[in-house]
């Protein structure tokens, strides 16, 4: 994900219009990889419901820490392998704002 | 005048046999298109799919049982739902939403029960499975995974917060529960071998499985490679293993390890290790081919285009091949000489030769996930 995140990024520079693909391709991970415990529609699973009523107590910054680093001893992994900070900022402000479709 | 009735009956009835369409269900199977809610009827012998069944709910790891007449098919939606498929129909015969949050279920060794375990609320209910309406209710107050059938009018199951394994008993009618403490910390899943006599759990929250013996009068834990990761810096897993679809090679499990790339092998009586396959990533299904000479493994995102073969007479790495992005799962045809794998993004099922690993058809599928073929009717733990 990371190397066609930096791939697309590199192939279209700085342009907008990297944004939107860049932005489908989290979407995706966040509905199929985080989905895997959290539920394809993020109500629950093995892991916590993550809509954003049940998240109203993170803000961005905090939230994005949770994503790169994980949650010791649960099995909330780190994605600092596999995602950039701003991955990681974009991911949490799509959480908070409960804006996936 | 009489004969010439009878032969006009006889005329008559050949006739209208005719017109009725035999199905037959033996070969067929069912695919979960996991984001559209709908079902892939699928023909093993065709290699295609021959009809949708839609209107299923949220089928995100979704998994289903057979009716042992390898008619009906019991759905267990993420979304609580339990719906009932007459595959001979081609149709939804019944769906209940018995709980917000579901994972998986089985059904009783006499087929006339169901049961569906749930994440919100904890816990397992238990469903007739002429009428979907509910037996039983059993409450945990945990998360519960790795629900199993048991010999006996049993089912199995173990609570992720509390660490315990439950054995309802529906002999009698009323589940009579033995529970069973100090499995270990958050067991993820759990398996139950093709005899019915151990049931095995899976532990993130610390290194090893726990088994236990369902053939005792008192059935305790058993601690299985305790010390299999010590010492190892633990890799983070992007996804839970599954232990459904149990690997038995031969007199051996195949387990996936967890936080670290291997498959572990453990002898089947004694329960000790045997040996450590490294693989390409964080295994999620190792499932045996049904004679038990190789097994197949896919991986955890990011590495879940690729599937590895191992042989399980050398524990080697026979073959690795990409078939392409989001491998979710594989399912082998009855006697092993073919194997389904659902590849989720590349929107398609295909199907390989188990001997020569060449590729001998696919076809298109939504978002495809787990594939479940009716031979699973008749064995324990499907």
């Amino acid at each position: 994900m990371r190397n066609l995140l930096i791939a697309l990024l590199m192939w279209s520079g700085p342009a907008l219009a990297s944004d939107a693909s860049s932005t489908d391709d989290l979407i995706n991970l966040v509905k199929q990889d985080c989905g895997s415990c959290h539920g394809l529609t993020l109500k629950g699973g093995l892991g916590p419901d993550i809509r954003p009523q049940s998240l109203s107590h993170y803000d961005v910054e905090t939230l994005s820490t949770v994503v790169l680093d994980g949650i010791p001893d649960t099995a909330m992994p780190p994605w600092r392998p596999l995602l950039s900070e701003a991955d990681a900022q974009k991911i949490a402000e799509y959480l908070l704002q409960g804006d996936l479709k | 005048m009489k004969w010439l009735g009878s032969t006009f009956l006889a005329i008559f009835m050949a006739a209208s046999a005719q017109a009725e369409d035999i199905v037959t269900t033996g070969d067929l199977g069912l695919v979960v298109e996991r984001a559209s809610g709908s079902l892939l009827l699928v023909d093993q012998s065709e290699r295609s799919s021959i009809a949708r069944i839609e209107g299923l709910g949220d089928l995100s790891h979704a998994s289903l049982v057979y009716s042992p007449d390898q008619r009906y098919a019991y759905v267990f939606g993420r979304d609580g739902g339990l719906t009932k498929v007459d595959i001979a129909r081609k149709e939804i015969t019944d769906r209940v939403v018995q709980s917000g949050n579901a994972i998986g279920g089985a059904i009783s060794d006499d087929g006339t029960l169901v049961a569906v375990s749930n994440y919100e609320p904890g816990g397992v209910r238990i469903f007739d499975a002429e009428t979907l309406e509910m037996v039983a209710d059993i409450p945990t107050d945990s998360k519960t995974i790795g629900l199993v059938d048991a010999p006996g009018r049993r089912f199995v199951f173990t609570l992720w917060d509390a660490g315990e394994t439950w054995i309802a008993d529906m002999s009698s009618g009323d589940p009579q529960i033995t529970k069973i403490t100090e499995i270990g910390a958050n067991p993820y899943d759990a398996l139950i071998t093709g005899d019915g006599r151990l049931y095995i759990t899976g532990l993130f929250g610390e290194d090893g499985l726990t088994a236990i013996d369902l053939w005792s009068p008192e059935p305790k834990p058993i601690r299985v490679l305790p010390d299999y990761g010590r010492g190892q810096q633990d890799l983070p897993v992007y996804k839970m293993p599954h232990l459904e679809g149990w690997a038995r090679a031969g007199r051996e499990f195949v387990l996936p390890a967890v936080g670290h790339h291997q498959v572990l092998w453990i002898d089947g009586g004694s329960l000790e290790e045997t040996g450590r396959t490294d693989t390409y990533g964080q295994p999620v299904f190792a499932m045996a081919r049904p004679d038990g000479r190789q097994v197949w493994v896919n991986f955890a995102h990011p590495l879940n285009d690729t599937i590895q073969v191992i042989d399980t007479l050398t524990k080697e790495i026979v073959h690795e091949f990409k078939p392409g992005p989001a491998v979710l799962h594989m399912e082998f045809s009855p006697r092993g000489h073919e194997v389904w794998i659902s590849v989720r993004d590349a929107g398609k099922v295909m199907i390989y030769d188990t001997r020569t690993f060449e590729k001998r058809g696919e076809f298109e599928a939504e978002s495809p996930s787990g594939i479940f073929f009716t031979s699973r009717a008749h064995k324990t733990g499907l």
